[in-house]
């Protein structure tokens, strides 16, 4: 296949990089770092977080870096005080939503959500916040999920879907009352396509799936999504 | 029996004066379970004129030159979109007729279905011939049961007089209706959540680009299009583009449908040239307001439409003057506010709406939404501050730049709309704990159904 190659500007540094590309990919080949949360390399993009929006000129909307892809002579701006301002609103906004008390959460000091929320100077949350108390689910051996801690980004239900190919978990209801749910929504011990290949704990980016009594810096391996795929081209 | 109603009478009362009814021209007038009847009313015709006299880029030229735009709310030229598919390099491409009208208070549609089903089909048919479709979808909601049966009825009549099917009309153009069913959300009418669920997955948006006229259903070109767009489809090429552009303004030509609710003499379903006033549909048409009591907002474009004053009763109802006040086409609502309604609580009302549609996808629309709500219960129950307004401003203009679809962008309108023009309502009811209107405030047990 002969990939076209295409020119854009992305801060006002001119990059390379073949058609179909995202503005992600693009910015990360030249150093330029955007921050995500439910992007995981490997993945297909969900573009839900909105925490990777930019700025493309002659348009005023907004773009998740993660799911758009280049086009030849596009103008990206990925640091400007809007987007600073709504990166920071999406953070508060998410840490408002559940229960976040990061003092007595699993994923304390190795959850993505904290350490971006900490980059971006937030230090308080200007809505009011959001106590839920939803149920957790620990029936499964040793996999658990509370439901309190989960920003949705639906990481676990693509790398369960597209790279264990079970497609154990999706998500029920809508809205605010959204949630991941095992099979048709049973409890995750009676999910019988389920493979216990723990690749979810590996990708949530927060606290929300865990292993039981395991250090979830030993748990937590968000580059294996990356990682098989690039190992499954390696057998084709 | 009664006497009939004077201002509905055909003709002589206002209710029918100042309508201009051509996408309803024959709603009422035919049976709609008899296609022959709508042969009788010169149905079919302009399909025949396509595929006997005019080549796709031909007919995509007059769609273009009607100036026809989107009638499901965004307004993008009907004709650009078709250029886009017929130019998409890939196949088999795919038409979908978007019927799926979530908006509460919203049946314009499915009158149309309900009236007249074989304007629609000789639409999608026109539209398969120009852009090289060969299978489209009528994606309906499961409550329209009237709607669905005589959709089906017309399918099963055209494909008997091989209208639909292979060799359409002895040509090679061969084009496949199937009907799919809604399971009732608001948000599935979006076009690429309407374009999951066809294929049978949750009806969730996605990003665009890419776009759907590139890749659509299952990767391939698909054209999405609304009811009523389809239905203007078989006039414009039947009496020519010049002629259809006489309706309405330059930059919005022809007529809208409306669903007109809320507190006039005369509510239904109307259908009125572009750029006719909003005093006009509201006092002439509409009857102005009943009891004697005073005209006070119009919402217009549904849940998240724009809350307009008296003082833009004059604004001319199209795209770019609507979207200027703030204000949205959206899929054709008009619900009329006289002064028993607090304009607080009506935002507050359809922010209630877009939280409970909200599909869950994104952090604004989902996690913001329901913060703007709380801010509204707060400020409703007599616990309002100063302050909330500012906070309730800047999730708005956050929520609406930083969702992924519509839904999300489009929420915030009702809130800053009343916020714009309606601000001293607020401010009464953080200061004085009171609603003039007499409808917040309300104790625990009259919220509670009796
Ligand atoms: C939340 C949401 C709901 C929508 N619902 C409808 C609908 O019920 N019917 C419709 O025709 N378009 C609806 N639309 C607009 C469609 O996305 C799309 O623009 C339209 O069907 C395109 O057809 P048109 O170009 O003929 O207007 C909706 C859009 C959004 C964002
Ligand atoms: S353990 Fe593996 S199979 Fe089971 S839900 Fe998680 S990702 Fe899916
Ligand atoms: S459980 Fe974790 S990975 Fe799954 S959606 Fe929630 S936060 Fe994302
Ligand atoms: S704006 Fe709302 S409805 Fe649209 S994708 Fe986001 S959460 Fe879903
Ligand atoms: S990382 Fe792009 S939207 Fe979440």
């Amino acid at each position: 296949m002969n990939q076209h190659t295409m020119k854009l500007k992305i801060d006002g540094i001119e990059v390379e990089c073949v058609e179909g590309s995202t503005i992600l990919t693009a910015a990360k080949a030249i150093g330029i770092n955007i921050p995500t949360l439910c992007y995981l390399d490997g993945l297909t993009p969900y573009g839900g977080c909105r925490l990777c929006l930019v700025e493309v000129s002659g348009t005023s909307k907004l773009f998740p870096a993660c799911a758009t892809p280049v086009a030849s002579g596009m103008e990206v701006t990925t640091q400007s005080p809007k987007l600073y301002e709504y990166r920071k609103m999406v953070l508060q906004t998410l840490l408002a939503e559940r229960t976040h008390i990061c003092a007595v959460c699993i994923a304390n000091d190795h959850c993505e959500l904290q350490a971006i929320a900490n980059q971006h100077g937030v230090d308080h949350v200007f809505y009011e916040r959001n106590w839920s108390s939803n149920k957790i689910d620990s029936t499964h051996n040793f996999l658990v999920i509370d439901p309190n801690r989960c920003i949705l980004c639906t990481r676990c239900v693509r790398v369960c879907d597209e790279l264990e190919g079970v497609h154990t978990l999706d998500l029920k209801f809508r809205g605010k009352n959204t949630d991941v749910i095992m099979d048709q929504d049973e409890p995750w011990v009676k999910a019988c396509s389920c493979t216990s290949c723990r690749k979810c704990a590996k990708v949530c980016p927060v606290g929300a799936i865990y292993i039981e009594g395991e250090n979830i810096e030993y748990t937590k391996d968000p580059d294996v999504a990356a990682f098989i795929v690039e190992r499954r081209k390696r057998l084709k | 029996m009664g006497s009939p109603v004077k201002e509905m009478l055909y003709e002589s009362g206002g209710f029918f004066k100042k309508q201009h009814r051509i996408v309803l021209r024959n709603a009422g007038k035919i049976d709609p379970n008899r296609i022959q009847d709508y042969i009788a009313m010169g149905g079919y015709t302009a399909l025949v004129k396509c595929l006997s006299s005019m080549t796709p880029p031909g007919i995509i030229t007059e769609i273009l030159s009607s100036g026809l735009r989107g009638r499901g709310g965004a307004g993008f030229p009907t004709g650009q979109k078709w250029r886009l598919v017929a130019q998409a390099n890939n196949s088999p491409k795919y038409i979908v007729a978007n019927l799926d009208e979530g908006d509460p208070g919203v049946y314009a549609n499915r009158s149309i279905a309900e009236a007249d089903p074989h304007a629609i089909i000789e639409g999608m048919l026109i539209a398969a011939y120009a852009t090289g479709a060969e299978k489209g979808y009528i994606y309906i909601r499961k409550e329209y049961p009237l709607a669905i049966q005589t959709l089906q009825k017309a399918i099963d009549q055209a494909k008997a007089m091989s209208l639909l099917g292979d060799n359409i009309l002895e040509t090679p153009l061969k084009f496949d209706l199937t009907l799919r069913f809604g399971a009732g959300a608001f948000v599935a009418g979006e076009e690429t959540a309407i374009l999951a669920s066809v294929e049978g997955r949750r009806a969730m948006p996605r990003p665009r680009p890419p776009y759907p006229a590139n890749s659509g259903l299952w990767q391939k070109p698909t054209l999405i299009q609304n009811i009523e767009t389809l239905t203007n489809i078989p006039l414009i090429i039947q009496n020519s583009a010049a002629w259809f552009s006489k309706t309405g303004t330059p930059k919005c030509t022809g007529t809208k449908c409306f669903s007109l609710t809320g507190k006039v003499k005369n509510p239904g379903l109307i259908e009125v040239p572009m750029g006719i006033t909003l005093r006009e549909v509201v006092f002439d048409i509409g009857g102005g307001i009943p009891d004697g009591k005073k005209f006070k907002a119009a919402l217009i474009g549904g849940p998240s439409g724009g809350c307009l004053p008296e003082h833009l009763l004059e604004v001319p109802i199209d795209y770019d003057s609507l979207t200027k006040v703030g204000a949205i086409m959206g899929s054709g609502g008009i619900v009329v506010l006289d002064q028993d309604s607090c304009m607080v609580d009506t935002a507050r009302y359809f922010t209630e709406f877009c939280v409970d549609e909200s599909c869950g996808r994104c952090t604004p629309c989902r996690a913001g939404l329901p913060r703007m709500l709380e801010i509204f219960q707060k400020i409703t129950h007599g616990q309002g501050e100063f302050s909330d307004l500012a906070v309730l401003e800047k999730s708005c203009h956050f929520i609406r730049e930083a969702s992924l679809c519509g839904l999300g962008q489009t929420a915030p309108n009702p809130v800053l709309t009343t916020l714009r023009y309606f601000k001293s309502e607020y401010l009464h009811h953080i200061e004085n704990k009171e609603c003039e209107a007499g409808v917040c405030f309300k104790t625990r047990d009259e919220d509670e159904p009796k």
